[in-house]
This record gives C-alpha cells, structure tokens and sequence, in this order.
C-alpha cells in the first residue's frame, strides 16, 4: 500500500546515483516481489519488528517508538490525572450548587476550555507564562524545573472541561432519582449520600468517556508535543509522516491502535465493575 | 412522522428560541454559513491580493480586521477560511451520516447473521485512533482537500451507524412497522420512508455536535501541516500564522481565534439543546 | 477548597522560577547551548547530507585543515603544513605526530586513506563522493570503472605523510579539504560494528564514537538534545575552552526563538521573519544577519513549452520586483542576486545583472508567440513545504499576474516529493537554492554542466560546458575567473534558472558568546569560542 505513494523514501537533496539507489534498496529489500516483502514484513511485525526506519537509518523503527512511547505515556497521565482531579472536582461543586454561581462560573469556564483549543491555549499559556512572566520553561520535558506544567495543563484542559460536564450531568441524574430521596428520608448522612450514590452516577459517564477520550487524547498530544518540542511518540509519528518514513508510519500506527483498543478494553472493563447495571 | 416525533421537534426548537444562548447561537450560525456561502460576492478584497508595500497593519478603516504579513486583508482570509473549515466539518458529517445512515439501517433491520457481521466490523474498525487513520491516508494519497473530508467522513460514520442501528432496533418492534411488514410493504420502502425518518432524532443530533469535532481536527491537522494546504487557508491555518507573530501583530490570532472559538461554542451548545429536548432526562432544569 | 488549590500552584510557580535559565549558570560552566534545527539523521561523515550534522561533526571530527572562523584560508588541523608542487597538482601533507584519537590511538595518514577509500567504495552508497573527485581516479573508483584503490591519488607514504594527486591543479582544494567528508574516520571502531561499507551501524551511538576532534560524543536523545564534551586526547586541548556543547534539534523556528529569549539557547539557527524588523530594534547586539554564499533561485523545465523559449524565462526573470522581494518578503538583509554565483571575498564579481523591467518583459513575451489571440498557458510552480517559500511563491505569483497577466498555481509537497519531482522532470517551474560546498564559482557552476544530477532543467550548452572545462585547466586564477564570467554571461543570457536573491544567516547570537567568529559558509570550530560575560 505505502508503495503506491508518489515519493519514493530515498529521494534525497543531492541527486542520487543508480548504484547508489541500488545499495539503499537492498538494504531496505524493496527491490523484492511485493508478496515477500509483505510477508517478511508481517512475520516481523508477529514478533514485535517493524525494520528499519528510513529517516534514521540506524535506528530500528522499534527502538524509535520505545524512546518516544515513555514520554508521551507520561504526558498522558498527567494530563489525564489533571483534567480527572480538576474536573471531577469542579464537576461535583456544580453539581451540588446547581444553579448558583458555583455552577454557571465553572460550567461557562469548562465551555470555553472545550472550545478554546490546544493550538490557541498552548501558545498563549507559553507567551504569558515564560516570556512575560517568566516563571516557566517554554520548551522540553524533564529538562528543566517545571517544564511539564504547561504542556499538562494545555492537554489536559478540554479534558478537565468534559470530565466535569459529565460528571455534574451523571451526579445530577442520579441526585433526581427516587432512591436518593428514600436515602436522605432515611436520615443518612448528607456526605454518604454524595459520596457514595451520587459520585458513583456521576463518575460512570466519566470513565466510559475516557476510553474513547483515548483517541482524542492522543490526536491532542500530537500537537502538545509539537508545541512545546517534547520528545515523545507523537513527535516522531508526525515527523515520519512529512519524511516519508514509512517503516515508522506503519509501525507506529499498528502499535497505536493496538494500544488503543486495548486501553478501551480496560476502561469498559472498570466502567462495568464501577457500575454492575451496565454488565 | 408519527406524533411523538413531530412534538419533540416543536419542543425542541421552542427551547433554542427561547434560551437567549441558544437564540444567538442559532443566529450565529446561520449569519457565519450565510456568510460563507456568499463570501465571494462580498469579500472587501480579492482572495489573493497583496499589498507587499503596506505588509502586515492593524485593522484600519481599510482593512476592518488588519493585513498580514504579505498585506493581504485579513477579514477576506477569514471568510474564505471560514468557507474551507465550514466545508469540511459539514460535508464530512454529511459523508459519515450518509454511510452511517445506510449500513444502520440495514444492519438493525437485516437483524440476525448479517447485522452480527455488519456490526462486527463496525466494532474492529472502531478501536483504530481516527487521527492515525487520517494521517496514513493523507501521507499515502497526497494532501488533497476532497481527500480530507473524504478521510474524515470515513472515519466518523461508525458511531453514527451504531447509534442508527440501536435507533432501527427500537423501532422495529413498534406497532407502525410491525403493521406496516404484515401488509406487505416493501422492505426498502420501509428503510425508506419509515425508518430512516423517525431514527433521525439522535442523528441530528449527534451530527451537530460531530461538525465541531470534525473542525478541531481539522485545525488540528492544518496546525500540524498535513491538513489544509496553502496557498489555500482555513481557520487552523490562519490561528496558527497568527499564534506565531503574535507578538507583533496581535490581530492576526485574535480574530481567528474568537471567529473559531464562537463557532465551536455556538455548535456544541445548540447540539446540546437538541440533545436536552431529545432526551429530557439529561437536561438542566 | 478552589481557594487552596491556587494557593498551592502559585507557591509551585514561585519555586519554579529558581532554576530555569540555563544560560545564566553556563558561563561558570562553560556549557554552550545551541539550537540546531531538524534532528540529525547519523552522525557518520560519509553517510550524511545536510547541515546539522555538519554542526555536529564540527566538534567530533577534525580534517587535515580547518576553517578559519575570521576568513578564507584554512588553518593546520591534523596536518601541521603542507606542500603544494608547482603544476597545483601535488599535495603533500605533514600531519603532527600528536594528532591523537579519543581512545588514544594516533592519528595516521592511513586513516585518512581509510576514510577517504569509504566514502569513494560505491557500496557505501555515500552521496557526498563527487567531493573528492578531483583526485586522480576518484571518479573512476566510486562509478566502479576501477576497483583498485590503490591506483586511486591518495597515499600514504608514512604514518605522517599524506600525498594526494588531483587531476587538474584546483586553487579550491584546500578549502573543500574543511568539509566532514573528507575527515578520517576510526577503522577499528567502524569493523567493529560491520564492514567498511556498512552503512548505519551502531559505531556513531554515544560511547561506540571515536573522533578526533575537539569534542567526544557524549549523549544522544533522538529529539531533545546531542551532548559533547571536551575531549582529553585532543592535540589543541589547551586551547579549547568550553567543557560541553548541548545541540538542541529544534526544527520550528518560532519554538526555537521563544527558547533563545527565556533563556534555554546562546546560538539559535534562525529567526521566524516577522520578528526580524522588531528584534533589529529590541536585540540589536543579539540579531546576527551574515552573508552567507548561497542563492536562491527558481529553475524552469526547459524541454517542455513554454519554458523551451529563452525569451519566455527571460521576460519572467524580468518582471521580477527583487528589490521588493527582499525588502518586503523575505526581510533578513538578504541581497538581490545579478548572477548565479554569489560574489564573494576572493574578488570574484560576475559582470552580469538582473533587471526589473516589466514593459520590457511584457514585450519579449509577444515577441515570443504570446498575445491576447494566443494567451499563455498557465504553468505550475512547485516548492517545498516551508512558510517562508510559501510567502514567496505567492509574492511572485502576483508579480507575474500583474506584469505580464499570466496565471500560476501553486503546489507545495513535501521534501521528498518535491525532490523527486524534479529529478524525473515533473515540473514547470521549481523552487531551489544551492549553498557552496566550498567558496569558489566552481561549486555553483559546475551545477548546469550538461546531465549532471542536480541541473535538472534539461538545459544544455556546449559554449557553457567548454568554458568551465577550460577553466579547469586554466593555469591561473585570473585565467579562471575569466572563463567563469563568461560561462555567467551565457546562463544569465539563456537563464534555465532565474536567481532571486543571495542567502543571509540570520539567528540570534547570545552576548556572553566569544569567538564565534564569521564566515561566508557559516562553519566555525569550536575550539576558538566560549563563554564570557563582558560586562
């Protein structure tokens, strides 16, 4: 499939030479029938090998997704802790103050974090944060003190803004529901019946949406990563797309969507054991 | 259209004309696409006319919103880019409702072995990350603009066959079918004139609010330059130019950046509304 | 309780802004941090290609000359003199006997044999071999005509005495002997890790390296930073004065600028356009704008209408604005080309210039077929993704439209493509510019010889091909200037090629940076700066 693209990966700035063309395609085996190539490539890929990159020669296209997978693993997390925490906290203020300040501030608030994107975000936060005021590093990951803050916050914002719709929408539901009466006619505590009943509605809907969330997750650190120069997989997937690299491309985009479903499957897997209605 | 449905929409355009909100939203968006559509007979400048002498100016009486770097009006690039971000985001959801429409319809109706493949497939297909979909195409086929919403749509119609074909299940067992199947109607009639109308509820939307999502992404893709090429602009490209040279020129992020924040707020809030009227258990008040 | 949380992040912040400058502990330290735009490919010198390897090399490898960072004439490096026979065709080198390599073996003339026997081993598959084809048989040896090396012009005749025979005396020899891929490489480093020619072996990853310059390759994170520090064995050691260098693969220009002003680079490799009118005002100690010889230019598919007329590329050339252009475009103090090679420092001024006249341009235009009855075709402009050509392109596109009422599309595609697409011809007109491998006309004009790999236009002269024969065997430069400026005057006059402007470099210079020195080619050695802070 990647063969029928016009460019082939060795078109290089100084004119090549035939036999140097015919040194480059041995090497990468792209002179063999393209059922052998398929092949091989497949008994690789079984075993975990993509080859060969064709921007770092030197490099196996394994070893680049395994350098930049921790970063962006990393990135993730904090983004998602971020957006969970902030969220989920808002989310619950809301939800108990409905129709108060305490609602419609941070509701407008996480309106305007869904529509102002990490391309508008991210330079901003980086022009007030490390040039005006500098207080934070504008580029790198683990660098240099503090340098994770900012790219964190610029993923994880939108994030931050559905995790507390969703979970002031779960709470509420819950909170109308005729058990919840029966509980607090009961006399149970006001604490128990939040904590334990409402948060549940309300988390529900989050954790479901953090399995798709995945996908947009990994699209938003594509652009974080090329924001604020951090050497993650992101990175080196976009960089292989303008180069051509179509060992990395290919490769990368198996191990993404194998990572993917597999994380969906770990989120409906805890979604069902959070709420039994939904086995 | 049965009773129900047709209530239900007079409820909920009732509740998006009367939540002030909602009203400017509507309004917006009908002023932003009419806007567009007829850019080309009232755009101050010509798309690609430069003024190198003047480069880039703070708006003025005679540029309203500024010029860029090449001295090109900025209130024109906006509108031509509100064109190509409009048209993606539209013509791509209209791509993935109509591939949707059809393979939900045929699966909850077919029902049994071939639902099971049709809904199979769905689900495979379903765990690859869109934007790696996206990507690999763009770099295999070239970056052409038709391509791009084409490679949107292709990705984006799975949800909205799932949510069809959970719609057609539930009808399905309704009495007007049932009725409609004993007498003898032709299938295809049936998809046709029943089905698919009464199963747009959810569809639209779920539509209004994908036309947003589907213009993230594609400035998302432009700012990562594999989407929207130049000489060509859209709202990604012209957000990310003016994120560059903000400090020297303000105008050129600004703007765009309010123009496109709006429309995105406008879309999810209206979809939100007809979510709400659709589906009252999930409303405010 | 949001309360708290704000207390708790503004507490972060403060104690955040502690360390975050680097530049400002590098002086103590004598840390250089440089911004050295994409990331390299390898850092083996006979396999690379492109300019932040080179950077990079600089400090691994030494040749047998070294750049002079204030001029022309290259300083000793391994070779301590040299001798140079009376018909130019002889080179003798002495090299010192305490050029040492960082594993502490010495540094021989058979090394440079080695390495220069790579390079020219077609199985290599190196790009950069036409460097060293003036030598005797070197051509002959890497097109595999010949597959002895031994009768190729290099030899060593001891461990520290290296002769090289070329074919025609070349005044530029010594010169082009600065570029990495004529610099010596470790043979039992690279056996190794594989054969002589295997390309991308492990030998370049850190702690596998060995070089013989001044630096020794200490850290390499694809995509955040290269690390080097000074090396013990170096036979200049006394004199180099910075401990590490920290390249940084910054390839958005804009993130690199934001790095240099918070602090996190001394050197950056560009400046995002916009800013360079402002910074000229608010850093004008930092901004540096250095000629640099390169042009750009943009070439025409000559074997395909309407691009076969020489009047048609003449009246196009013509209708160009360039003084607008690199007023108002492009904005870096570049210069308006005249020629096709740049001038530079040895006296070399091309007798040739680029008008702007449009009337003019408009009349060779009728005078070549093209009227109201019988409009000109609309042609296509390719180039590679990249703002700043983006900016041109549309900038020329109006220039014609107006000028001349003629219609261009414009097509950006990616490197790779783009390249491609000129190689086979597929093009109307494209985008390019061409730096100097060495400062001489040759490096320029050798270019539009008939067939060779990067002329690309199909144009063919023999007036022009014999001029630059005879030049090469001219037996003074003046004799050879004089053949160049003719050969100058018959690309201007047929113009496959239309030249825009002549590069400038322009990055941002930390003040604390010494030594850094300026060069036509922008290549210094890092043995001569470092860090101080001049107050």
């Amino acid at each position: 499939m990647v063969h029928s693209a016009p460019g082939g990966p060795f078109d290089e700035d100084k004119a090549v030479s035939p036999e140097v063309m015919e040194k480059l395609n041995e090497r990468y085996n792209l002179n063999a029938p393209l059922i052998e190539q398929y092949t091989d490539y497949l008994g690789g890929v079984a075993i975990g090998d993509f080859g060969p990159s064709f921007r770092y020669p030197s490099r196996t296209v394994s070893e680049l997704i395994f350098t930049g997978l921790p970063i962006t693993f990393e990135l993730a997390v904090y983004s998602i802790m971020f957006a969970l925490l902030l969220g989920i906290g808002t989310g619950i203020i809301s939800a108990l103050k409905k129709n108060t300040y305490l609602d419609y501030i941070p509701m407008t608030t996480a309106m305007v974090g869904i529509c102002v994107p990490s391309i508008i975000l991210g330079p901003l936060l980086t022009l007030i944060f490390g040039i005006w005021l500098e207080v934070l590093p504008v580029s790198g990951w683990g660098d240099l003190a503090g340098d994770k803050i900012l790219p964190t916050i610029t993923l994880g914002t939108a994030y931050a803004a559905y995790c507390a719709r969703l979970t002031r929408g779960g709470m509420l539901e819950v909170l109308n529901q005729d058990f919840i009466r029966t509980a607090r006619a009961k006399g149970l505590s006001e604490t128990r019946v939040v904590l334990v009943h409402a948060l549940k509605g309300g988390l529900t809907p989050v954790i479901a949406f953090l399995g798709p969330a995945m996908a947009g997750l990994l699209a938003g650190s594509f652009v974080v990563e090329t924001i604020f120069g951090i050497p993650g997989l992101g990175r080196f997937y976009v960089e292989a797309a303008f180069n051509r690299d179509y060992t990395m491309i290919l490769g990368s985009s198996i191990f993404f969507s194998c990572l993917i479903i597999g994380l969906n499957l770990v989120s409906d897997l805890i979604a069902a054991a959070i709420n039994p209605k939904l086995r | 259209m049965s009773n129900q449905e047709s209530s239900l929409f007079k409820d909920a355009l009732l509740r998006l004309t009367t939540n002030k909100l909602s009203l400017f939203s509507l309004i917006y968006i009908f002023l932003l696409v009419f806007v567009a559509l007829i850019t080309p007979f009232i755009a101050p400048y010509d798309y690609a006319y430069q003024d190198l002498a003047l480069g880039a100016s703070p708006p003025s009486s005679e540029h309203l919103l500024g010029t860029d770097t090449l001295g090109r009006d900025l209130l024109t690039r906006m509108m031509y880019g509100s064109r190509i971000s409009l048209m993606v985001g539209f013509l791509a959801t209209s791509v993935a409702l109509i591939i949707g429409v059809i393979w939900g319809t045929i699966a909850g109706f077919s029902g049994g072995k071939t639902d099971a493949i049709m809904m199979r497939i769905v689900d495979t297909l379903y765990g690859i990350p869109f934007i790696i979909l996206i990507i690999l195409l763009m770099v295999i086929f070239g970056r052409n603009l038709v391509l791009l919403f084409l490679a949107i749509g292709a990705v984006e119609w799975l949800t909205m066959a799932r949510i069809v074909r959970s719609q057609v299940l539930n009808l399905s067992r309704q009495e007007f079918i049932l009725s409609a199947e004993a007498m003898g109607v032709g299938k295809l009639s049936i998809i046709f004139r029943h089905l698919i109308p009464n199963a747009m509820g959810p569809v639209i939307v779920y539509a209004t609010l994908t036309v947003p999502q589907i213009m993230l992404l594609e400035s998302f893709l432009s700012f990562l330059g594999l989407g929207v090429q130049p000489p060509l602009s859209s709202w990604g490209l012209l957000i990310r130019d003016g994120a560059v040279s903000m400090e020297e020129y303000w105008w050129l992020l600004i703007f765009p950046s309010l123009a496109f924040s709006l429309t995105l707020f406008s879309l999810n809030f209206i979809g939100d509304g007809l979510r709400d009227a659709i589906d009252p258990r999930t409303a405010d008040s | 309780m949001k309360s708290n949380l704000f207390i708790i992040l503004l507490v972060l912040l403060t104690a955040c802004s502690e360390s975050i400058k680097p530049v400002d502990k590098a002086v103590e330290n004598q840390i250089l941090y440089i911004g050295n735009g994409t990331e390299p490919q390898d850092l083996d010198p006979h396999i690379v290609t492109g300019v932040p390897e080179s950077k990079v090399l600089m400090a691994l490898l030494e040749g047998l000359v070294i750049r002079n960072p204030d001029g022309p004439t290259p300083l000793p490096g391994v070779a301590m003199n040299w001798e140079i026979s009376n018909d130019g065709k002889t080179y003798t080198f002495n090299l010192r006997k305490d050029a040492a390599w960082s594993n502490g073996d010495s540094v021989t003339a058979f090394d440079f044999v080695y390495a220069w026997k790579r390079v020219l081993l077609p199985s290599l598959g190196s790009k950069y071999p036409d460097m060293l084809y003036d030598v005797v048989n070197a051509e002959e040896f890497n097109k595999g005509s010949i597959t002895d090396f031994s009768k190729v012009g290099v030899k060593a005749l001891d461990n520290s005495t290296l002769q090289v025979n070329l074919k025609n005396p070349a005044p530029y020899f010594l010169e082009l002997l600065c570029h990495y891929t004529t610099r010596p490489v470790h043979k039992a480093t690279i056996e190794a890790f594989g054969e002589i020619d295997t390309a991308g072996s492990q030998w370049t990853r850190p702690g596998n390296f060995v070089g013989n310059g001044p630096f020794t390759l200490d850290t390499w994170e694809l995509n955040k930073v290269i690390i080097v520090k000074k090396n013990p064995t170096y036979w200049n050691n006394a004199v180099v004065k910075l401990n590490e260098i920290h390249f940084f693969p910054v390839d958005n220009a804009s993130r690199e600028d934001l790095m240099f002003r918070s602090g996190q680079l001394h050197v950056t490799s560009t400046v995002p356009p916009e800013k360079v009118e402002s910074y000229k005002d608010k850093y004008p100690d930092n901004i540096q704008v250095d000629p640099f010889y390169g042009t750009y230019y943009y070439r025409f598919n000559t074997e395909k209408a309407p691009f076969d007329n020489k009047l048609v590329r003449q009246a196009l050339s013509l209708a160009l604005d360039r003084t607008l252009i690199v007023e108002k475009v492009t904005k870096g103090g570049q210069q308006e080309a005249f020629s096709f090679t740049p001038p530079d420092p040895n006296s070399y001024f091309p007798p040739t210039t680029l008008e702007f006249d449009p009337k003019k341009a408009k009349e060779l235009l009728i005078k070549a077929g093209y009227s109201d009855s019988n409009p000109f075709p609309s042609v296509d402009l390719l180039y590679n993704t990249s703002e700043g050509h983006q900016k041109l392109a549309q900038a020329i596109q109006q220039m014609w439209k107006t000028a001349l009422d003629i219609d261009i599309t414009l097509t950006n595609t990616d490197w790779k493509v783009y390249l491609s697409r000129q190689s086979i011809g597929d093009f109307q007109i494209a985008r390019a510019g061409w730096i100097g491998d060495y400062i001489d006309p040759k490096s320029f004009l050798d270019m539009m010889v008939t067939g060779r790999g990067n002329n690309q236009t199909g144009w063919s002269n023999e007036e022009y091909d014999n001029l630059l024969v005879a030049a090469a065997n001219s037996t003074s430069q003046d004799q050879r200037f004089r053949k160049f400026y003719e050969a100058e005057k018959i690309l201007i006059d047929e113009m496959p090629i239309i030249p825009i402007y002549t590069y400038t470099r322009i990055y941002m210079l930390h003040e604390d940076v010494q030594g850094w020195g300026n060069n036509l080619l922008d290549s210094r050695p890092y043995q001569f700066v470092y860090l101080e802070n001049k107050e």
